[in-house]
């Protein structure tokens, strides 16, 4: 979809919702209809905010009241005490939310999921309190008899409904500088999928911060607008969890992890219950929220992706464009092939490599030396420690002991994106593709790292594709509705798109039938004579005596054999441990 | 809930032996503070071990538990028949099952459509549609209390909840005792159904893995519903148990979903007994904080703690974090 919306049709669309507020602007006569749009358009910028994080990066907060309410009392008691006038005291609002925002996000980003989510439920709450402790309870900003102008106080509503708007729009093209970048592609890699985004080089925590500061930013400017707008501030109504509910709400309802959405949500909800609760409220208590109520529950069965989303597949189906001509090789891509054969240098040593969990030695002193142009295998019976391994080496797990060198450098410690980064690229044994992107938009996103432009990233994915043997018709396709065979292929590719010297594969011909695994030897064997390095896991022995030419072989943890295939499969210990009598004796019969 | 004070022990006692006895009295309190929300944790807890669904409208359910209580025992006679000690426990027993119809009913016909078998491949396993679906739930339940019940706050009329028992020096509340000890005695039953019936164990492997479940002949979505309805009636309980010591109103909910999430967090997503500690330990905290810090900052304490240890233990006290690469 990212390809197929032009900027400058978004631009036209921001451009012509602004225009349209403002002809419905021009066209209310009501005091009271007015404060419903200026509070659309603050609603709608929360919203964004809300999505800019919990929307594009799947990070769910139910906590953006924290920043809201920052926004609203940082305007407030600088007006009060300070005398600073809310045209300064909004950006100020902005930096302080930026702030929370950063040391919110340094220490609660170590949770995951859930944790994530409920731990930003606590934040507002403990603020809530904090400020009702200071004696806060209800502040109300100054009327400004001389020049109010300067105190950002009007006696025409719609100004404020045009302020409102401004900042709308500045959320809007924000939102869209990061669709169309790959700050947003980042963010939907996190969301998807954050373990292989972390392996695909993208270094999370280095998009998740600014993400959240720049929401955050956001979400304090519409609550310092808000108090500017409402005049009073209360613990309750800016730090409430109806504000953070109002976040979700608006987003949610209208579409998540679109520009769109919020806008749309806002422009439906904020009228609906401002409309009951004046026409029904007063005669019946209650009826309005119930109303209200229903009508998110009818909305959100009949469109659970929210409203953006559903309009969008109905009337609009979109068919995502991949360019037919064939990408060019980038410079350099094999190593020198010449070199290749003669002289053959370490380009991953392990020393010692140790980790346990608990009393179980998962990894037990294992020292080997892959070499530059080779294809290396491990094998092992079921849980000998293989993945553990793997994970070990490309950064998700830290050994207890022992020592790890990548092309002459160590690397023990390093997070994974960055060790991806130093050329190191893996894929995994089940397939951790990004469901909701296409072939070519998962490719790119692990081409992100080896490229500066996006134009190059996708260029690089496209000769990856191409590499791997995947049509040019199944890179237009979503990954969610791939056969095996293409999620391994495009686990392969969006490996290889990070232009890496050393290549894990993890079981990557597991679940494949036979036809189908003929052709990943095929794109294996085609990745390796371009010069990069393969170190692969494998049950399938037949398939892995083809492949490899040097063969490790672990038992509990720990290293049995090392050498070439014909050497390692004689071997006694290897045969106990993991062939069996029964392999030996097949094979001995075919050389028969 | 404040405490009540130690008053009128000046002289001969030294300041240590006051603030031990103060400390004691806080850890009396919060004892039994921490019961009850164990037990409203536990609730909450079981519908999030077994669906993965965040609840918004589990503080509704709280409080349709507290009025459920409320009408058995004034309308329906409880509190006449059974009198002022045994009647608020009986009808906050019988609030359960109230609860339970009502939950299973809004599982049956709304949130069953978008979670369990329903939202497995949906985008984000179809959190967003749950969230939303959950708080339009607790609007209507809310404003329909308000409708439905008034806005003047109620509580069951009992004795029970002005009067102490004196152990040494310390003052212990009867209904807060009573309330704490069938507290236990129903999470102890929940405890032994999901441990020894076969739909308990059925329900605990859709917890674990719901495809595998599924392919065990479980139906997965039938657990879902009765650990939907059964959370729900057991966070209801909860709240009929101290309907007659607290008042409350259609709007009581919030305030209590997030001390719930809070212990849950706390104890461990998806561990039921991880749940109850947790609920335990938000009571506690609650009432220890006011030895040392102002009685409003009593909720902000609660928050301190709790981000404290997710911070120390990203997956709380009893949560496990199981991820194959």
């Amino acid at each position: 979809m990212r390809q197929s919306r032009s900027l400058a049709r978004d631009l036209a669309a921001i451009g012509a919702i602004a225009a349209a507020f403002m002809v419905v602007l021009l066209l209310t006569e009501s005091g009271y209809y007015r404060l419903i749009l200026t509070l659309v358009v603050i609603w709608a910028t929360l919203g964004l905010a809300w999505n800019m994080l919990s929307g594009y990066g799947g990070l769910i907060s139910f906590g953006h009241a924290a920043f809201f309410g920052l926004g609203a009392y940082t305007v407030t008691l600088a007006m009060v005490k300070l005398d600073i006038t809310p045209w300064i005291g909004i950006p100020l609002g902005a930096l302080v939310g930026m702030a929370a925002g950063l040391l919110i996000g340094v220490p609660t980003f170590r949770l995951r999921g859930h944790y994530f989510g409920l731990a930003m439920l606590a934040y507002p709450l403990a603020m809530l309190y904090v400020f009702e402790w200071l004696g806060y309870q209800e502040i109300a900003l100054p009327m400004k008899r001389e020049h109010p102008a300067a105190w950002m106080q009007f006696s025409d509503q719609r100004v404020y409904t045009l302020l409102g708007l401004g900042l709308m729009v500045l959320a809007m093209l924000a939102s869209l500088a990061i669709e169309r970048t790959r700050f947003g592609m980042a963010l939907q890699a996190i969301k998807q999928n954050e373990a292989a985004a972390e392996a695909a080089g993208i270094d999370t925590w280095r998009w998740k911060m600014p993400a959240i500061v720049l929401s955050a930013g956001f979400a304090a400017a519409a609550g310092g607008l808000y108090a500017v707008v409402l005049l009073t501030v209360t613990p309750q109504s800016v730090f409430g969890v109806l504000v953070s509910a109002q976040a979700l709400i608006v987003c949610l309802f209208g579409g998540v992890g679109i520009l769109w959405g919020p806008v749309i949500g806002a422009a439906v909800l904020v009228p609906l219950a401002e409309i009951l609760n004046g026409e029904l409220g007063h005669i019946i208590p209650g009826i309005q929220g119930v109303v209200y109520g229903l009508a998110i529950i009818i909305i959100i069965l009949l469109a659970p992706e929210g409203l953006f989303w559903r309009l969008r597949d109905r009337f609009f189906p979109v068919r995502p464009q991949v360019p037919d001509a064939p990408a060019a090789a980038p410079q350099a891509a094999g190593r020198d092939a010449g070199r290749l054969a003669a002289t053959r240098k370490p380009l991953l040593v392990l020393k010692g490599v140790s980790r346990s969990f608990g009393g179980l030695r998962a990894v037990d002193n294992v020292s080997l030396t892959v070499e530059e142009g080779t294809v290396h295998g491990i094998i092992g019976p079921n849980g000998a420690g293989k993945t553990t391994l793997f994970n070990i080496v490309n950064g998700f797990l830290a050994p207890n002991s022992g020592s790890i060198s990548f092309d002459g450098k160590d690397i023990v410690g390093q997070k994974p994106s960055r060790i991806c980064r130093a050329g190191m690229g893996r894929t995994f044994q089940i397939v951790r593709a990004f469901p909701r992107m296409t072939v070519l938009q998962n490719v790119t996103s692990g081409a992100l790292v080896a490229t500066r432009h996006d134009s190059e990233a996708e260029a690089l994915a496209l000769w990856a594709i191409d590499l791997v043997g995947l049509g040019r018709a199944e890179a237009g396709q979503t990954a969610s509705g791939l056969t095996m065979r293409q999620l391994r292929l495009l686990e392969l590719a969006r490996a290889l798109a990070s232009r890496p010297k050393l290549l894990l594969l993890d079981e990557i011909l597991a679940g494949l039938g036979h036809a189908e695994l003929e052709e990943v030897i095929e794109a294996i064997r085609r990745i390796a004579a371009s010069g990069i390095t393969v170190l692969i896991i494998e049950h399938t022995m037949h398939a892995m005596v083809r492949l490899a030419e040097r063969f490790s072989v672990l038992d509990h943890g720990a290293l049995i054999a090392d050498g070439p295939p014909a050497e390692v499969t004689r071997n006694p210990q290897v045969i106990e441990a993991y062939l069996g009598r029964k392999w030996v004796q097949r094979a001995a019969d075919r050389v028969a | 809930m404040q405490t009540i004070g130690v008053v009128g022990m000046e002289g001969a006692m030294g300041s240590f032996e006051l603030f031990a006895i103060d400390f004691l009295q806080a850890l009396m309190a919060g004892l039994m503070v921490g019961g009850t929300y164990a037990l409203m944790c536990v609730g909450l807890g079981m519908i999030f071990g077994v669906m993965r669904v965040v609840n918004f409208a589990q503080g509704d359910f709280l409080m349709l538990g507290m009025y459920g209580a409320f009408y058995v025992a004034t309308t329906l006679g409880v509190l006449a028949l059974l009198g002022p000690y045994a009647g608020p426990v009986v009808a906050g027993l019988l609030a359960g099952p109230i609860v339970f119809v009502i939950a299973w009913l809004l599982h049956r016909f709304l949130i069953g459509r978008v979670t369990g078998v329903a939202a497995l491949g949906a985008e984000g396993e179809g959190h967003y549609a749950q969230i939303i679906l959950t708080l339009g739930i607790a609007l209507v339940l809310q404003n329909g209390g308000l409708i439905l019940f008034g806005s003047l706050p109620l509580s069951i009329p009992t004795p029970m909840s002005r009067e102490s028992w004196e152990i040494w020096e310390i003052l212990v509340n009867q209904a807060r005792t009573v309330r704490f000890a069938v507290a236990i005695l129903v999470a102890a039953l929940l405890y032994l159904f999901l441990s020894r019936t076969r739909l308990g164990k059925s329900m605990r492997a859709a917890a674990d893995n719901p495809q595998a479940a599924l392919y065990m002949g479980i139906d997965v979505d039938r657990c879902h519903r009765t650990a939907f309805a059964l959370g729900c009636a057991i966070t209801g309980i909860a709240g009929g148990l101290i309907a007659s010591s607290q008042s409350f109103q259609p709007y009581i909910g919030f305030d209590f979903v997030i001390t719930m999430y809070a212990g849950v967090v706390l104890g461990g997503l998806g561990s039921i007994l991880g749940a109850f500690w947790g609920g335990m330990t938000i009571g506690l905290v609650q009432q220890m904080s006011t030895l040392v810090l102002p009685f409003q900052l009593q909720n902000t304490a609660i928050f301190v703690v709790f981000l404290l240890i997710v911070f120390l233990r990203p997956h709380g006290m009893f949560g496990r974090s199981v991820e194959r690469t």
